[in-house]
């Protein structure tokens, strides 16, 4: 017990006196000690230029890369990611929000269509790869970082303009810092769409990721999103993620993406029953038994519809239990959640979107992405989700979806600041060409994101009654498979009871009968 | 009255085991199936099929020792006062007659023992067996090419241990229909049998 405190006072010690010991000897260059990261920068694509001075293919990697092109990779025809004709429940869409959207683009100056997507220096190197934490791109200068301090009027956050050599000259692979600036902040705001993603996993104890946690592994997010020149691994859930499920043994340059890369398809030490369940159930259902488990609350309804609602003509918000709104004029109803229980479907890394020219049946709840994997399908597994609920406009006549203009100032017929749903969407279709019949209906709708990460320790993960148990199996929905313990076999269980019930009678019966008949003859 | 010694230590050692891990089982199997709250799904898995392979190794010195004693004639069927026993089961023993057939060394059940006992042995328990084991192994039967729906052979194992539970109803029941209710009792942990007089007619006719 004494030895093991001395370890760890030992461990502290070094840890605090020796910063960096880690990082330090595992990159062959000094970026502070490099010219062209001491002259005078002005701008962003200034420093962009110095880094492609050195890195001179890095930019033309880049430019291929969802990061810049906002366009699932996998998609082909190009109509699939953000910049394309797919949309979420939350704030929809970016045509005609791009300032505002751009924020997390990695690039500079993408405020609308005229944005150039052929320029090297338009790349925001910084925001991924500086490690000072001083570099910030303010929220709706369509991703430039400010020139003079800036206060953000909606949370009073003051940004600073970048000391651009200081940021330059730390650049270094990616932290979980610097890939947490955009994705923990999905949605406008820490934790609102993902659920599994947000500002705990910056500094998260065991608990909640054993992964990311410097008590457990200290992962960064490239750990596991192995990157190839600049393509992070990752998911735009096109193709059957099985076809990723390769381990390390069989393949040591395989994308460790999956848990099977590293963990192999018998993860549980033994003959455990538990690796049986691998060809049925993914790693996530069990060892993921709650999201945003680290204190953020998440964002599980948006019902537009009640949007528009003045005090004295001027918005307002209602606050909430969570430290997060509930009513705001601007967009209407939220609903918010902490340690959320997933919902659960069959899922083989396959997501198919409701794109903004496709005809809806306004009287169903609309997928606006949906799963269509079925049981049988060999590549499927029980997966979790966190499912987020929406009420959002949609063209009444036409039987579509829409992209509405939410972000700009009074007059440019944003909704946010104007109030008025028809023209707010007839900017954002006419951004794309699109249809709009001046028609708005709301619709309900849902958006699913499968969770993955916050995967808690294993003494922690989910047991055997979570699942099979008759009343209240986290699995109840799932069909097509039997679940021994959750099924009951029909008519099997109450038909057999009956029976048994029956010859207790049977016999009860019996035994009165004879004890009438001794009582007689005597 | 007299008395016969009708089971040996061995026959009534098997007797109760048996009778332990089928209770056993009944319960830890009705546990999984989800029927009972108690024992939660990780530990009545885990005893069920400790109890089944435990049984399954104790049945097959039953089989070893029916084989070798030649008591396995005992449950050779007959017709023979099939019909007066089930007769006497049915009508006379609530007016007071004595049983059709009476218990001896060498034919220790009567007709309807026999065929129950046998029906036991050779239909629902290798039925149990065979759907336990196949269950047991489910996740493995691709290697060999199998395949089967497990809801299908849930079924039939659940259905087995449904025959089970009636069977036991009806034979812990039965037990009282001696001459005194604890006679059969006693006799299965002594080994001794008290043949009552009234059925010893009945004996000295067959």
């Amino acid at each position: 017990m004494k030895k093991k405190n001395c370890i760890w006072l030992l461990a502290f010690v070094l840890a605090m006196t020796a910063p960096g010991w880690a990082a330090a000897p595992v990159s062959t260059a000094d970026h502070s000690r490099f010219e062209q990261l001491k002259k005078e920068f002005a701008s962003g694509p200034e420093v962009t230029q110095a880094c492609l001075s050195c890195h001179n293919e890095a930019g033309s990697q880049f430019m291929e890369t969802i990061h810049w092109t906002w366009i699932c990779p996998e998609s082909g025809d190009g109509k699939l990611g953000k910049a394309g004709l797919s949309m979420n429940n939350y704030c929809i869409s970016i045509p005609e929000n791009e300032a505002r959207c751009t924020s997390c683009h990695a690039g500079y100056g993408w405020k609308d269509d005229s944005f150039d997507f052929s320029k090297e220096e338009n790349i925001d190197c910084l925001v991924c790869h500086e490690q000072t934490g001083t570099y910030k791109k303010y929220p709706t200068a369509a991703g430039n970082p400010v020139t003079k301090p800036t206060r953000f009027p909606a949370t009073g956050e003051l940004f600073e303009p970048p000391d651009w050599n200081a940021v330059a000259q730390s650049v270094a692979k990616p932290e979980r810092a610097n890939c947490g600036t955009c994705h923990f902040y999905g949605g406008g705001g820490d934790g609102v769409k993902h659920g599994d993603l947000d500002s705990s996993l910056f500094y998260p104890p065991r608990e909640l990721d054993v992964h990311m946690s410097e008590d457990g592994g200290g992962f960064a997010c490239v750990r596991c999103h192995t990157t190839v020149a600049h393509r992070i691994s990752g998911r735009c859930y096109q193709t059957p993620a099985v076809e990723e499920h390769k381990s390390l043994i069989e393949d040591d340059l395989a994308s460790r993406i999956s848990c099977i890369a590293c963990h192999g398809n018998s993860p549980h030490a033994g003959i455990s029953k538990l690796n049986d369940h691998t060809d049925k159930v993914a790693c996530q259902t069990c060892h993921i038994p709650s999201y945003a488990r680290g204190g953020v609350p998440t964002k599980m309804l948006w019902d537009w519809s009640e949007a528009g609602k003045l005090k004295d003509g001027k918005p307002y918000k209602v606050p909430g239990d969570l430290g997060r709104p509930v009513y705001d004029s601007q967009k209407g109803v939220f609903e918010w959640a902490k340690n959320v229980i997933p919902e659960y479907a069959w899922f083989k890394g396959v997501i198919r979107n409701t794109l903004v020219t496709d005809t809806i049946d306004p009287d169903t709840v609309i997928g606006v992405n949906y799963l269509d994997t079925k049981p049988q399908d060999p590549n499927a597994r029980i997966y979790p989700f966190k499912v987020h609920r929406g009420i959002q406009p949609y063209d009444a006549k036409l039987n579509t979806l829409v992209f509405p203009k939410l972000f700009g100032p009074k007059g440019s017929g944003a909704y946010w600041s104007d109030f008025d749903w028809v023209t707010s969407i007839e900017k954002g279709m006419a951004s794309r060409d699109l249809p709009f019949s001046g028609e708005v209906g709301f619709v309900e709708s849902t958006f699913l994101y499968p969770i993955t990460h916050m995967v808690a320790p294993k003494d922690q993960a989910l047991s055997c009654s979570d699942c099979h148990i008759r009343e209240g199996s986290r699995l109840a929905g799932i069909s097509g498979v039997y679940i021994p313990g959750r099924d009951s076999g029909g008519p099997l269980s109450v038909g057999g009871w009956i029976l048994t019930a029956l010859a207790l009678m049977g016999v009860g019966l019996h035994a009165c009968l004879r004890m009438a008949g001794l009582g007689g003859k005597k | 009255m007299k008395k016969i010694y009708l089971y040996t230590r061995f026959e009534r050692f098997w007797h109760w085991a048996q009778a332990l891990l089928i209770c056993g089982l009944l319960w830890t199997g009705f546990a999984v199936h989800g029927d009972l709250p108690w024992p939660d799904f990780y530990n009545a898995v885990i005893w069920h099929n400790r109890l089944g392979i435990a049984w399954l190794i104790l049945f097959a010195f039953i089989i070893f020792w029916e084989a070798t004693t030649g008591e396995w004639r005992h449950y050779v069927p007959t017709t023979r006062k099939l019909f007066a026993v089930a007769r006497y089961y049915l009508l006379g023993i609530f007016k007071g007659e004595s049983h059709p057939v009476a218990k001896t060394p060498e034919a220790k059940h009567n007709p309807l023992q026999r065929l129950t006992y046998l029906g036991v042995a050779l239909v629902i328990v290798p039925v149990q067996v065979v759907t336990g084991l196949l269950y047991w192994t489910y996740s493995d039967w691709h290697i060999v090419g199998f395949s089967m729906d497990l809801g299908l052979l849930a079924f039939v194992h659940v259905a087995g241990a449904f025959l089970f539970l009636i069977f036991l109803v009806i034979h812990v029941y039965m037990i009282t229909t001696g001459h005194t209710p604890f006679a059969h009792l006693k006799a299965m942990i002594t080994g001794w049998e008290e043949v009552g007089h009234g059925e010893k007619g009945s004996n000295q006719k067959k």
